[in-house]
């Protein structure tokens, strides 16, 4: 086995250990940590598979600035284990339906996908993941739908501050609200 | 050596630098909680420390010793596992960003017949800027989890706090090293720090401080938010919040949240004086280089890098002692108002100088 191998499969089941951590723990902070720690597996494969631009922005992105918010509404909010509301039968029974309906669509998927089983797990020979050859793909030959994405961005940006940002309640309105 | 296809050699020298980066820190960081003691002395005009060894050289490793031997409690409705998650987070994220800083340049080591290049330099990777990006995120998880778990009102505030100011400068700190970047033409550390070779070539100086005076001050004032250090050290200050994220902490947890802090300063001195400071380059370094075998040549650019870096620690520590603390509208206030924009225009004149002056 070489060390691309031993790194591989180490990666694999943390992946899939810490996923599974992420749905079975009780705490809620618990599972966030589970879930950065599955970003960090994941962000491994990007690493063997020589996509290191992708592997960083992931960590960034996803694990240092979405879940920071996640821990942050979380903790505010202080859900604890015995504060979990009691589901009723029938939604555990409709959501253990839907979830198996999911997989089986995903098992569907994955069988269709002509996996590479055959010795070669991953290919770690491939140039398009470094920094320099994706910048130039996005800003020559995909430079239109990216300043697109770009805008869309912004555009939600502002939204969720015109939405965030106090009103001015008018006059006639707030003499209703004291009411 | 190759046994299960891993060059073993490589893997020894790997680990051997890795450990000495790591004991070094830890010395370095001991050292800073003596430096910062005996700064705050003279310039408030005492004697500091001097009882343990000469000039109180002794008193970190005393300090260390107190707390090993404290009794250690974990609060009774602490989340346990995520309480001594959280000084261990911090630690670890405080160590990781070592990997990628070049601490000298490369020497060649025979051993048994056999010429081995040894870097100064755990990974070179071409994404080195971006990792320190992605660590300095994460370092804000032990924080967080400390001051959550410890159930305790004021180490909440002092965590959410924590994270809100960190994020912020984060933006302005990311914008203002994509300047530097788009001056280097790279991310690898490594690169970085060759171009700023010697100290004057082609009629200017080769040091990144001279190129982005800016977007050093604005990195600067982002890496005091970073480090939770005075004048913005929110997080812990003891008049509004008792102690802060690390309230409930005692023993060589609450130790390794402090010295994580000073291994933090020492990294992110390590960083300033890399990234700007031209890393281990020093003026005449060529003439120096001819003189020397290969081995010594690399100890004297270590000396001159860790000179720079103790010069930043003696900066941060004049720095802590003379401003007083922020209010924290005001920083936030200054960071999303005040470097944001002026990280955002520093980007836009560097990018307009490139492209209508060196544009080839």
């Amino acid at each position: 086995m070489s060390l691309h191998e031993i790194l591989f499969w180490f990666l694999s089941a943390m992946a899939i250990g810490c996923a599974l951590g992420v749905i079975l723990s009780r705490n809620p902070v618990k599972s966030v940590l589970f879930l950065i720690a599955t970003f960090f597996a994941i962000s491994g494969h990007y690493v063997l598979m020589n996509a290191q631009f992708l592997a960083i922005v992931n960590i960034i992105v996803y694990a240092g600035a979405i879940m920071v918010l996640f821990l942050f509404v979380i903790m505010l909010m202080n859900l604890n284990a015995d504060a979990e509301p009691q589901k009723s039968r029938l939604v555990q029974f409709a959501a253990v339906l839907s979830g198996g309906a999911l997989f089986l669509v995903i098992i569907a998927a994955f069988t269709k996908a002509g996996l590479n089983i055959d010795g070669a797990a991953v290919d770690s020979s491939g140039e398009i993941g470094l920094i320099k050859n994706l910048g130039i793909a996005l800003f020559k030959d995909y430079v239109l739908p990216f300043e697109v994405s770009s805008v869309l961005f912004l555009s939600a940006m502002i939204g969720a501050m015109v939405l965030g940002k106090k009103e001015d309640v008018p006059n006639h309105l707030e003499s209703k609200i004291k009411n | 050596m190759l046994l299960l296809s891993i060059d073993w050699i490589f893997f020894i020298e790997k680990i051997a630098l890795i450990l000495v980066i790591i004991l070094s820190s830890f010395g370095v960081a001991a050292y800073a909680t003596w430096g910062e003691r005996k700064v705050a002395a003279i310039m408030q005009d005492r004697i500091g420390p001097a009882r343990a060894g000469l000039f109180g050289l002794l008193q970190p490793l005393a300090d260390g010793g107190k707390l090993f031997f404290k009794e250690e409690i974990i609060p009774d409705h602490s989340t346990k596992t995520l309480f001594i998650l959280g000084p261990a987070l911090f630690m670890v994220t405080a160590l990781m960003t070592s990997a990628i800083i070049p601490w000298g340049p490369d020497f060649t080591l025979t051993i048994g017949g056999t010429v081995h290049s040894v870097a100064l330099q755990v990974a070179d990777i071409n994404i080195g800027i971006l990792y320190i990006f992605g660590v300095v995120s994460l370092g804000v998880y032990g924080i967080m989890l400390g001051g959550w778990s410890s159930n305790n009102k004021f180490s909440l505030l002092s965590a959410i706090r924590s994270a809100s100011q960190s994020i912020s400068y984060e933006l302005a700190m990311g914008l203002s090293l994509i300047a530097v970047l788009m001056v280097t033409q790279t991310l690898s550390l490594k690169t970085i720090v060759e171009q700023q070779h010697g100290f004057w070539a082609d009629g200017y100086f080769t040091w990144n401080f001279f190129k982005q005076p800016v977007a050093f001050l604005i990195f600067l004032v982002c890496s005091f938010a970073e480090l939770n250090r005075a004048p913005f050290d929110m997080p812990e200050c003891e008049s509004e919040l008792n102690m802060g994220y690390h309230q409930e902490y005692s023993s060589m947890k609450l130790g390794l949240y402090l010295f994580a802090e000073y291994i933090n300063m020492f990294i992110s001195s390590a960083v300033l004086a890399t990234v700007f400071f031209g890393g281990y380059n020093f003026p005449g370094m060529d003439a120096v280089r001819d003189a020397m075998p290969g081995g010594l040549f690399s100890i004297i650019c270590v000396t001159v890098l860790m000179v720079k870096v103790v010069g930043f620690i003696l900066f941060f520590m004049f720095i802590r002692w003379t401003l007083p603390r922020f209010r924290y509208d005001q920083l936030l206030n200054l960071g999303w108002k005040g470097l944001i924009p002026l990280a955002l225009i520093n980007l836009v004149i560097t990018g307009g100088v490139i492209l209508f002056f060196f544009n080839k």
